[in-house]
């Protein structure tokens, strides 16, 4: 069997189904959340290089670099705000988060 | 023309960014006042950037086709940085008071300012998320700036992570965008929607952009996160994040949905009827019950956003026109309103509560009479400005045979008016409450000013609507 476009495609949209599931299911953990904005900005990685080899054009695999590079920066800045939060908290459990109601 | 560098155009947000490591440098190696002066120093800068940008001779497609300065750009970066700049000297008294005057904050505001400069001149999928995440990365901060305040951080945390899933959603649609056109460029993804009948990943991609912006502008249903951020953040800050990324992130929707997508318009403008009208309705409804003003500042925004939308929906030059007035006048009446806001403040304490307004008419005479004149005005009673907005999109949504449209945005428009005048009837006529703390000069002139344009707005509509009408033919081409 030939793994072609279709394949990848159907991997980056399982991983991002499954981050969306991950962000909107999860009672848990803040941090479970951060991992799934991740898996969900990885799917789209998937797909832009896929993409990218398919069409052969670089444009694809130029904006996964700048996706990267975004995502890490998106990494840092929610831990420092979950750590600011758990200061004010003493907790980060999803459900602890409804001092404003919605 | 096309493979021009012309990097001259993009020298507004260039110089932006660079000042705003100068303002860095300058918050860094001064001792004592720091604050002060880097709120000046930025504040400088706004109109400096500003000036560039009225100077600059568009159009001009740069950098290879990802960056355009246009007619549109040009209008919509000058009301940005004009909101940016009044959140600002909003911010000067308030953080003072409640001890959070670092200097960060002017520079977080100066970066999101540039984030939001590029976002209404991309001319490509890359750069249009390039200053998508420059500014949401700085409001998210912004945003969460009182860390040592339970409800700011929590505001912060959930304006994240919403945030973060609109962006997911929003690089997934171009993902798929891309691949099904073949180019990340707004021309490229014209040329393939013209070429053939858009395939069914294309519009799967469409869907997931719409998405994403609707995130932002927070419209219904994408508008979960906006009570509870406008009411934990930092009232200035709040102020800020319901005008400036709000307008940019129409102007990047009004671009986005006409330039690539504009062959598409029978696929989207569906959509766009759908969540105009159910953000006209929520924002009538929902904000009905609430006691807290910030919290009513939202809902109405969501409200705002839904009349905004309808220009869209029509799709034409009128109904762009007509956007973009709106949003000019809405980002005035509501710098105005948190000016009120921002001046309820009680024995050293913010007040946010609709009641601590009760008898406002007999103790602050004149903060009193500019609140009455914005809640008229976004109740769009004329003559105030409030109804012109509303005039120009209703009026192009009728021209566009989009009635139906216009008949709810009116109906909900009455709704609306309730809580509006709701809060008329609290200042006036209710047992009055201590007064207010004296308010500092900067609020006061923020409010004079925002007043005297809500209520002499119908003298002398012409330079603005001229203004708007070119920078909608520039988008639409008329």
């Amino acid at each position: 069997m030939v793994v072609g476009l279709d394949h990848y495609l159907a991997v980056a949209a399982i991983l991002f189904t499954l981050g969306i599931f991950g962000i909107f299911l999860n009672r848990k953990n803040v941090i479970v959340i951060l991992m799934s904005v991740e898996l969900m900005l990885l799917a789209v990685n998937i797909n832009l290089v896929a993409f990218s080899a398919a069409l052969g054009d670089l444009t694809g695999q130029i904006f996964t670099m700048l996706v990267l590079t975004v995502a890490a920066a998106e990494a840092a800045i929610g831990l420092a705000i979950v750590v600011v939060y758990f200061r004010n908290r003493g907790s980060i459990a999803v459900e602890d988060i409804r001092v404003m109601k919605g | 023309m096309e493979s021009a560098l012309n990097w001259h155009a993009a020298i507004p947000e260039l110089a932006l960014a660079c000042l705003g490591m100068a303002a860095l440098m300058l918050g860094v190696f001064m001792r004592r006042g720091a604050t002060l002066a880097v709120t000046m120093f930025t504040l400088a800068s706004l109109l400096l950037v500003a000036m560039l940008v009225l100077a600059a001779d568009a159009p001009v497609v740069a950098f290879d086709g990802l960056f355009v300065l246009d007619a549109f750009a040009v209008f919509t970066k000058v009301l940005v940085l004009l909101s940016a700049a009044l959140a600002l000297v909003l911010a000067l008294d308030w953080n003072e008071k409640e001890g959070i005057d670092r200097f960060e904050y002017p520079v977080l505001v100066l970066l999101a300012t540039v984030g939001m400069m590029a976002m209404v001149s991309a001319n490509d999928l890359m750069s249009l998320y390039l200053g998508l995440e420059l500014s949401s990365l700085s409001l998210y901060v912004l945003a969460a700036i009182h860390r040592d305040d339970l409800r700011a951080t929590e505001a912060g945390l959930k304006y994240f992570v919403l945030g973060a899933v609109a962006s997911g959603m929003l690089l997934y649609g171009s993902s798929l965008v891309y691949g099904f056109s073949g180019s990340t460029r707004f021309a490229g993804i014209a040329a393939a929607i013209e070429a053939g009948p858009a395939s069914l990943g294309l519009i799967t991609g469409l869907c997931f952009v719409a998405a994403g912006l609707a995130f932002k502008v927070s419209a219904v249903p994408f508008h979960m996160w906006t009570p509870d951020v406008y009411e934990g953040a930092p009232t200035p800050v709040t102020a800020f994040f319901s005008i400036a990324p709000k307008l940019a992130a129409v102007g990047l929707f009004l671009r986005v949905m006409t330039g690539p997508f504009g062959e598409a318009a029978g696929q989207w403008t569906q959509i766009i009827v759908l969540i105009a009208i159910a953000s006209m309705l929520l924002g009538a409804f929902a904000a009905i019950g609430q006691s807290n003003i910030k919290r009513l500042m939202a809902y109405s925004s969501i409200g705002h956003i839904g009349y905004a939308l309808i220009g869209l929906a029509a799709g034409t030059e009128e109904g762009i026109r007509g956007v973009l007035v709106y949003m000019a006048i809405y980002i005035v009446m509501n710098a105005g309103t948190f000016g009120c806001i921002v001046a309820m403040r009680r024995e050293g304490r913010a007040s946010e509560r609709i009641e601590d307004l009760a008898g406002l008419g007999a103790t602050a005479p004149g903060l009193a009479f500019a609140l009455t004149v914005f809640m008229f005005s976004m109740a769009g009673i004329p003559p105030l400005a409030g109804f012109f907005g509303k005039f120009y999109v209703f009026m192009a949504a009728v021209q566009a045979g989009l009635w139906p449209l216009a008949v709810i945005g009116v109906l909900a428009s009455v709704v609306s008016a309730f809580y509006y005048l709701r809060i008329v009837k609290v200042m006036y006529f209710d047992p009055a409450q201590p007064a207010f703390d004296p308010r500092p000069a900067t609020v006061g002139v923020v409010v004079a000013g925002t007043t005297l344009f809500t209520a002499l707005f119908a003298l002398a509509p012409a330079p603005l609507v001229a203004a708007a009408g070119t920078a909608a033919r520039a988008l639409v081409g008329g």
